[in-house]
Formats: C-alpha cells, structure tokens, sequence
C-alpha cells in the first residue's frame, strides 16, 4: 500500500532540514531557564516534522505497521513520562537511552539482512556504518539497562567484580570487533548474530563494574554512544537529520562525561574500569588515626541548630547524594521558608557531580519549589562562603574535603571542592563518620568551627523543623 | 568514494562544532534536562526505523525495524515530556502556596 502523497526525496531531505533546525534550537534554548521550555518544544516540533514528512517517503511502500508501533510507543512512552518521580529521573533518563541505542542496533541488523543476499551488494561506507551503528546501539542497550537496574536497585549499586574481569572484557570487545570486520568482508548474517550478542554482553560487563555514585558519568557517556549511534544510522540510510541530531547527541554525551569526571578528579578511563566505589580498607583506619590523633568531633543538637540558624544573615546550604537518597529536598525547602520567614537569606551551593547525574540536584531543588536564582554552581557559590554564618551541608562529603586543596597525598588533591570551610560555621547532618564514596577521611569533621548532627538526613531536617517552628 | 558520504562526513563535522558551541553554553543548572532532552533528540532514530520498517522485505526484517519503531518512539514521546515536566519546574519566584493543582 503507497501512501497518495508520496513526495519527492528532496523535498523529504528539504523537511529534514527543517527538523534539524527545531532540534538545534532545542538546545540552544537550553542556554538559560527561561527559554528552555520553548526550547524543548522547538525541537519536539521538529521531532514531528521529520516524522510526519517520513511517511510521505517514496521508499516507504507499507505504513500500517508503522503507525501501530509509533501507537504504542506513544502509550508506553507518554505513561512512563507521566508517572516517573523527580528522584527517579536518572534511571528513566538510562531507559530511554537504552531503547534508543537499540532501535540504532535493530535498524542496523534489519539492514544488514535486507542487504546481504546479494554479496557484494553493501556499498564499503554502508558496511562501516551498519556494524558500527550495531556495536555502538547494542553496548548503549544492555548498558544502560543495567544502568537502571543498578539506579532502581533492581542490581546491587556497589560494583560487581571479579578476577581477570578487564583482561575478559577486553577479550569480549575485541571478540565483537572481529566479528563485526568478518561480517562486513563475508556479508553473511551469522556474523551479525554474534557481533549483537557480544556487544550486549559487553554493555553488561562494562557497567556492572561501575559503583552507583559514579552513575552521573556512566550516564553521559551512554548517551553519548546512542547518539554516535543514531548518527552512524543516519550513514547507512543517507539521512541528514539523523546524522545532524545524532551527532549533537554524541557532542553532549561526551562534553558531559568530560565535565564529570573532572568534577570528580579522575579520568574518563579511571571511572569506567576501576570499579572505584568498592570502600577501599584504609578508610576506617585513617578516622581512626585521626581520633587517636587527639582531635574531636563536635556534636550539636537540633535545638542549638535551629537557634543558630534563626540568628544567621545568610545560610548556605550544601546539599549532596545523601539528600537524594534520603528524598529529603521538600524539607529542606521547609526549612529554608521557615529561615525565611525570619529574613535569613538562604542559598544553596550545588557541587557538579551532587545527585545521581549531572544537574540532577537543581531539578531535584526545583521540584521542591526552589526558586532557581537561588541555587549556586561552584563558581557563584564558592565567593559567597566568606560572607557566610553558616554552611549546612546535608549528604555531601568529598565535595567539602579541605584536603582537596590542601593535602597533595590525598586521593581528592586537585579536585574542585565547596570551600564550606571558609564560612563562619560548618554543620554537617551525615548519618555517621563514615568516610565518604572515595573512601577518604574528611579532615572538615575536626575543624574547631564544625559541628555535627548525625542521622539520617530526612529526620534530622525534621527534628529541626519541629525546634525552629518552637522557636 | 561517493559525493554522498563526502556530504554526509561534511555534516557530520560541522556538528560536531555546532553541538560543542551549544552544549558549553548550557549551565550547570540545567545538564539534567540538557541530558534528557539531547536523549529525546537522539530518539530521531525513529525515523529510521519508519524507512526500514516501511520498505522490509522479509517477515525478520519487519519484526525487528518494528520493535525498532517501538523502541524509538518510546525514546522520543518519553523524552520530551519528561524534559518538558522538568523545565516546568524552573521557577524565578517560588510558586503561589495553593497555585499546585498538579499532584503526581
């Protein structure tokens, strides 16, 4: 069945344009807050004419099916965009991810088999970009379902190893690249088979490997393949808007995971293969050193908190991944209306990597109705700190480690870290003294001008809740 | 060689500059929609599963450009709004109290 108004292809290519556009500025709106819904919205429109012109395709001879799969794709897509919950973004953000790679890696296999009977018929390009949209879209599937199940602690967080496991997922990879060559040169279908079934593999073992704290990188990094991904399709099919789209996407990916991890002071290659978040040993015998050492913690009490608090000029507060685990940004934002309400200025310093992806603390913040000129990056916030009566720091750690600046043994020496130590007063709500996701004592803990509230985070913003409405 | 990889690499190149300019004038404040909504825009893959999946020879050739479709539509209709509930949530001034109809 042809549709009547079939169009010509460069008037179709002329629409992609179009839609290239709409995606461009997509992004471009994204430069400041308050353009970047209409942002979005530009690129979802751009999103429709490149769908809406694809069915007028002259290469297209049947659409029924078409239309089924978009129809439920739209339900499944519309009902879990609906139901997801703000804390829950970063695995709905892996999930997406993950189908879009493999949609790249179906459309590749599909094509391959269209293609293939007649040997010699895939053109050298075509080839390249058929196995590489199918390695690429396969590890970007099965990483990023793992990704998730990790996120949703459907699989443990912390990383799961075992020995020789770099040496065997090299082996793996390398295997698939073999087959992908061997499948390309042969042009036979089996080779196909085995290139997806050891790429997911691989996907899988690459990221079970990866601690849950080092999420925010794993994520942009899998984006960035699906968009490399949907880029190489846009290769094997000429495609001008999956190629232009794909590649913004891969931009993003990669810029991000660069920012990442140099907010955490690692390298790209660090984070993937080191299984870093296994709490190395030396951990509990550096506060025990520390304690022995002479120096104290000090404690304080709701009660005292909330006096102090109640008479600062300006509070800063510091939240971190605990926050996000213990889902405590509503009371938060109680309290800083409570504070409010007496003329304190509240702020909030946000560290890069706070959350489980990257920005994933402000949207948290903004579902709590924070006001977004509040939230501070580093570079707004870290000035402010001077000017400071207290910096509260709710869940954050490594990312208020003086040590960062100060002590170049320290595993977190160089990495760009909230100089909470510069305001007038440091409390910390932490659950213990434990140390922290890179396993380092945090010499902020004995500093004369720090004091302690430990519990979990949600109840102690409680706690002091209840004291400052006393007061 | 043909003139359409050369147009094609072309593009490709000039976005790779186009999206590095793009993506560093994001800020901080929004990398978590810039992640959601660059993965909506990667769900373009749709449209080639639409290509693949309207011009398959072969019943394999439709199952899996079918569940291509799926998967991309999935990506993109999710993505969207997703982004799209998020950017909602940026506010310069806090929100009337009682304003909230919208209860997830």
């Amino acid at each position: 069945m042809t549709l009547p108004l079939a169009l010509s292809q460069n008037v179709i290519d002329l629409m992609y344009v179009v839609a290239a556009v709409g995606l461009i500025l997509g992004i471009k709106g994204l430069s400041h807050p308050s353009t970047a819904r209409r942002g979005n919205i530009a690129a979802a429109i751009g999103m429709t004419i490149a769908v809406a012109f694809t069915f007028a395709s002259p290469s297209i001879d049947s659409y029924w099916l078409i239309v089924v799969g978009i129809a439920v794709g739209s339900v499944i897509g519309v009902v879990s965009a609906r139901k997801v919950k703000m804390t829950a973004m970063p695995q709905m953000v892996a999930l997406f991810n993950g189908v879009g790679g493999g949609a790249a890696a179906l459309i590749a296999a599909s094509e391959f088999h269209r293609l293939a009977p007649e040997a010699g018929a895939i053109s050298g390009e075509t080839n390249a970009a058929i196995m590489f949209s199918a390695l690429i879209g396969s590890i970007s599937f099965s990483g990023s379902l793992i990704a998730f199940a990790k996120l949703q602690e459907l699989v443990r967080g912390a990383p799961i190893t075992f020995p020789g496991q770099q040496l065997g997922n090299a082996a793996v990879f390398a295997a698939a690249i073999v087959c992908a060559v061997v499948g390309a040169a042969t042009e036979d279908g089996i080779w196909m088979v085995l290139l997806l079934v050891l790429a997911l593999a691989f996907g899988v073992l690459l990221v079970l490997p990866i601690g849950g704290a080092d999420m925010p990188v794993v994520i942009a990094f899998l984006n960035a393949f699906t968009g490399l991904a949907a880029a190489a399709t846009g290769f094997e099919l000429d495609n001008n808007a999956l190629i232009i789209g794909g590649t913004l996407v891969g931009a993003s990916g990669t810029l991000l995971t660069i920012l990442m991890s140099r907010a955490m002071n690692r390298s790209i290659a660090n984070v993937l293969f080191s299984a870093f978040g296994k709490a190395p040993a030396a951990a509990p015998a550096a506060a025990a050193g520390a304690a022995a050492a002479g120096q104290t913690v000090r404690e304080i009490s709701a009660d005292d908190l909330a006096v102090m608090l109640m008479y600062s000029r300006q509070v800063m507060i510091v939240p971190g991944y605990g926050l996000a685990v213990a889902q405590a940004q509503h009371a938060v934002r109680e309290l800083a209306d409570l504070l409010e309400a007496k003329d304190v200025a509240v702020k909030y310093a946000i560290h890069p990597v706070a959350g489980r992806m990257p920005g994933h603390m402000n949207v948290l913040l903004a579902e709590a109705n924070v006001p977004y000129p509040q939230l501070l990056d580093m570079e707004e916030a870290n000035p402010e700190f001077p000017r400071t009566d207290v910096a509260l720091v709710i869940g954050a750690n490594d990312v208020t480690n003086p040590a960062a600046r100060t002590n170049p043994d320290s595993p977190l020496y160089g990495m760009p870290i909230l100089d909470v130590d510069r305001a007038q007063n440091v409390v910390v709500l932490k659950r213990s003294l434990a140390a922290g996701f890179a396993g380092v004592d945090n010499e902020l803990y004995y500093n004369p001008k720090c004091a302690m509230l430990f519990g979990d985070a949600k109840a102690s913003l409680e706690r002091l809740i209840e004291a400052a409405k006393a007061l | 060689m043909s003139a359409e990889i050369v147009a094609s690499i072309t593009v490709l190149v000039l976005s790779i500059f186009l999206g590095i300019e793009l993506i560093s004038r994001v800020p901080t404040l929004l990398h978590t929609p810039l992640m959601s909504g660059t993965n909506a825009i990667h769900g373009i893959v749709l449209v080639g599963g639409m290509i693949i999946l309207g011009s398959a020879d072969s019943d394999l050739e439709k199952v899996l450009a079918f569940v291509a479709v799926v998967f991309g539509t999935v990506n993109v209709v999710g993505g969207f709004l997703v982004t799209d509930r998020m950017l909602d949530m940026f506010k310069r001034k806090p929100r009337e109290k009682g304003a909230e109809p919208e209860q997830e």
